[in-house]
């Protein structure tokens, strides 16, 4: 499908504002508010507000909404996954990257040659988002956040059993579990309900609205509510969920001896487990652990493979070694960032 | 070997110290022998596997991926253990894991042609955590927090013990120590405590400075200089000589010189140092002699070893611990005054009046063998720890210096992933131009919040990259503070830095402002104009 003589960078290419693609006039991801955006999912260093107008899945427009004020100033183009809509000289259609509700791979084509930008995303079942889908491609831009070999995601419910056995061990305590808002949170609450936890699960307030929006997109979280409507509660082998960065605070404190917990794919490396203050690190992810990267290259067969955001230069390596032609594509905005 | 990885696992991400107590505390308890005693002898550094070393396991690593993705991966995680335990995958069909006495027996059996294939195997059989207690137990770095004393506090909790009684005993034991678990846990006899040589834990001083001190009485105080080298203590009794670290690690190894001097029995306490002559060598020439097992004998010719006596714990079998300092003092003197021995002298006291007097006496010392002055009251008696008051310690202020950030390498351990290995220069001219050379590196001195500000300054300035290195934007302005600079013919800027550490990120300043090499050579001690070897007399 591929023209030999289209140079791929001629029409898709990172500026400072994010990356563009020429034919479409339009940027993916922008770091910055722009005329026009292709946003893959919600998650803040992905979408961003102040657009013109930005095109997205309904879920995702819909987080956008939650977090931007309701968004009344950026034209909203609703594209559910498969439709596909020309834009300027471009066919764009999303495809599930089965990261949080609503994320998509962005599949571009021009001339006869196709591009996805899969955005962040990963492989194994999420009860809160439809699967990855590969998608045959002439370039394939891919994110590296966990792109060492050292990284090997054990099953989620493997961790989820961890917690349940120290809450089992430690009963007169309260687990503070470290989550991101969008997306770990709720993808945690689903775990825990279907490894049998019936009992309600404890917010943070900043976790409360999009908790909420889940529900309303259809997805059954079980009774949660905020810690802030506890009465008489003690919290004793309780589960609270809260942003990770509110365990070291002093909103934490009104638990007594409570056992932090932080879930996230770092939590796989001892130093950046104790950095987080976590002592119970659960390894669970919203991204593609070193072997779902590789074989997700091995799966969508484009000759042509640009990294980035996270450890380009191992899959580079990786990627040069399997044949294909892969460089680091540098992304304004992303550097490490939580996982 | 489960339970023992479980341990470390969990005191890994344990930071309370009694939370970490009460953890060996259950593990040594639930724990048959022999298998706690070699965890008890892990956790005090009592193993040694000399066929397993980090270039063996390297090459595991590169054999399972590569070397290039094996490097990427070690740089990013930092710990070597760590790295290999996390690459290597669980073989279903390797069969059962090891348990830790089966570990520590075959390896101290296994030849080094046998080693590598045993390893594996187990490496194969066991979880990722498994793999990394293991490897952890080879390289004998465990970094999980525990020190050796209080594994031993938590042996003596477990039998109700004061940690004294096993420290006492401890020289005289050895792994997998089951006279001391039948004594500890069950009815057995309390092993003998004159097997000779035994570490008593030593006494520290807090840190004090010129506005605290006028709170205090100088006539109760003693001063004495505060010497350059290493805290040692010599514990010779019961016919057995052993020189050991602050820490009561046993060095006496590295030192042959020194302990062949020792022709007595008592315990004293003193610096470690090297001594040609009347002149005691920098720092830096202790450092050849240092973290070494054996020793040459052109190391012992070139850098000869000497110690500087502060106080006598011991003497033919009497305690003089609960004795004053003053009354110490004197059975030191007196005992040294006896039989002077060329390897050892005592620390002399520094006379001073009041607080301002010392504090001039203090300022005059531009020597670089002395680190400031310790304070001690005349009558207090030898305490294990570090008592609040009677002992202080009053440093020399820091020598100060503006330099510009150059370049930023990850760090290990705890800072892991984080860009906190700094490297530094000052401005010179080189054929008109204005050029930044290096002149240190410094990964001490900042807060966890500014190392945060400072791993995300380097990302966002980053110029170039060389592996694990960035190179930054000449921008950022840093206040150095060190302790002493010499002549140095290894760095590229002719002088080496004495434990420079980041005191003040100086986002105030221009980096065009920053101090030039002719500021910073202004600083060498008078005097010190070649390259030097011999350095500067110390001797009062």
């Amino acid at each position: 499908m591929a023209i030999d003589t289209l140079d791929p960078r001629s029409w898709l290419y990172p500026t400072p504002r994010g990356l563009y693609c020429a034919p479409g006039d339009f940027y993916i991801d922008p770091a910055v508010a722009v005329p026009r955006g292709v946003i893959t999912h919600g998650h803040g260093d992905h979408a961003r507000p102040g657009h013109r107008a930005a095109l997205a899945t309904p879920e995702t427009l819909a987080i956008m909404r939650a977090r931007f004020d309701g968004m009344p100033d950026t034209s909203q183009q609703p594209l559910k996954y498969g439709e596909s809509l020309r834009i300027g000289e471009v066919d764009v259609s999303l495809a599930p990257a089965g990261h949080i509700l609503g994320s998509a791979q962005a599949v571009l084509a021009f001339k006869g040659q196709r591009i996805v930008v899969s955005g962040d995303f990963k492989r194994r079942p999420d009860p809160t988002c439809p699967p990855f889908e590969p998608v045959a491609c002439d370039v394939f831009i891919t994110e590296a956040t966990f792109a060492l070999p050292v990284f090997h995601h054990p099953s989620d419910l493997g961790e989820i059993a961890k917690l349940l056995r120290s809450i089992a061990t430690f009963p007169e305590r309260a687990h503070l579990v470290g989550v991101y808002a969008l997306g770990k949170c709720q993808r945690v609450i689903k775990l825990l309900r279907a490894a049998g936890w019936d009992k309600r699960i404890w917010l943070h307030g900043s976790l409360v609205a999009l908790c909420r929006l889940y529900q309303e997109q259809g997805v059954d979280l079980g009774e949660v509510a905020p810690v802030s409507d506890a009465i008489l509660e003690t919290f004793k082998g309780a589960i609270v969920l809260c942003p990770p960065s509110a365990i070291a605070d002093r909103w934490s404190r009104r638990f007594a001896d409570p056992i932090p917990a932080v879930c996230s794919g770092w939590m796989r490396v001892r130093a950046r487990a104790r950095q987080s203050g976590a002592e119970l690190p659960l390894v669970i992810s919203d991204h593609a652990d070193w072997a779902e990267l590789t074989q997700t290259l091995r799966d969508v067969g484009a000759p042509k493979v640009w990294v980035t955001h996270g450890r380009e230069e191992a899959l580079v390596h990786h990627a040069r070694s399997i044949g294909i032609d892969a460089e680091a594509l540098h992304l304004a905005g992303r550097d490490e960032e939580g996982a | 070997m489960q339970a023992f990885a479980a341990l470390l696992d969990a005191l890994s991400y344990q930071p309370a110290r009694n939370a970490k107590l009460r953890l060996i505390e259950s593990y040594l308890r639930e724990t048959r022998d022999p298998d706690r005693g070699w965890a008890l002898a892990a956790m005090t550094d009592g193993l040694d596997f000399p066929a397993a070393k980090p270039a063996m396991l390297r090459g595991f690593g590169e054999d399972k991926i590569g070397t290039e993705l094996f490097h990427l991966s070690y740089d990013y995680v930092g710990d070597l253990a760590e790295t290999l335990s996390l690459i290597w995958q669980t073989d279903p069909d390797a069969g059962p894991p090891p348990t830790l006495s089966e570990v520590v027996e075959m390896l101290q059996r296994a030849t080094k042609m046998q080693t590598p294939a045993i390893l594996k195997r187990w490496l194969d059989s066991l979880d990722a955590t498994g793999r990394w207690a293991l490897l952890k137990l080879l390289t004998g770095a465990l970094r999980v927090g525990v020190s050796a004393r209080l594994a031993k506090q938590a042996a003596a909790n477990v039998g109700g013990q004061p940690v004294d009684a096993v420290e006492e005993i401890w020289h005289g034991l050895s792994a997998p120590y089951r006279p001391l678990f039948d004594w500890l846990l069950a009815d057995g006899p309390k092993p003998s405590s004159n097997a000779g040589g035994a570490f008593l834990p030593p006494m520290l001083a807090n840190p004090i400075d010129r506005a605290e001190l006028d709170g205090l009485d100088p006539t109760e105080f003693r001063a004495e200089w505060k010497w350059d080298g290493i805290r040692v203590q010599i514990a010779a009794s019961g016919g057995v000589r052993r020189l050991y670290s602050r820490a009561g690690e046993d060095i006496s190894g590295a030192f042959p010189d020194i302990v062949a001097a020792i022709d007595f029995e008592a315990v004293l306490d003193g610096e470690l140092l090297v001594r040609r002559g009347a002149i005691v060598a920098p720092f830096n020439d202790l450092q050849q002699r240092l973290n070494r097992k054996t020793v040459t004998p052109r190391q012992l010719k070139d850098h000869p070893a000497h110690v500087r006596l502060y106080d006598m714990l011991r003497l033919d079998g009497e305690d003089l611990r609960a004795l004053g300092f003053d009354q110490r003092r004197a059975r030191l003197e007196a005992w040294h005054g006896a039989k002077p021995r060329p390897r050892f002298d005592v620390s002399p006291l520094v006379a001073f009046t009041d607080w301002a007097h010392l504090a001039e006496l203090r300022e005059a010392t531009r020597s670089d063998g002395i680190e400031g002055l310790m304070l001690k009251r005349g009558d207090s008696p030898y305490l294990a720890g570090r008592p609040k008051g009677p002992w202080f310690k009053w440093k020399r202020d820091p020598l100060l210096v503006d330099c510009v950030l150059m370049y930023a390498q990850r760090g290990h351990g705890k800072r892991s992933s984080f860009y906190s290995d700094f490297t530094f220069g000052c401005w010179r001219e080189v054929a008109g131009r204005r050029e930044l050379a290096p002149v240190g590196k410094a990964y001490f001195g900042f807060t966890d919040e500014e190392l945060r500000w400072l791993d995300k300054w380097v990302r966002d300035h980053t110029t170039n990259r060389f592996g694990p290195v960035r190179e930054v934007a000449h921008e950022l302005v840093l206040e150095i503070a060190f302790d002493g600079l010499a002549r140095s013919s290894r760095h590229k800027s002719g002088v080496a830095m004495r434990f420079p550490r980041i005191s003040r990120i100086r986002t105030d300043k221009p980096a065009a402002e920053a101090d030039t090499i002719d500021d910073l050579l202004r600083l060498l001690p008078a005097g010190v104009e070649k390259p030097l070897k011999a350095a500067y007399i110390t001797d009062p």
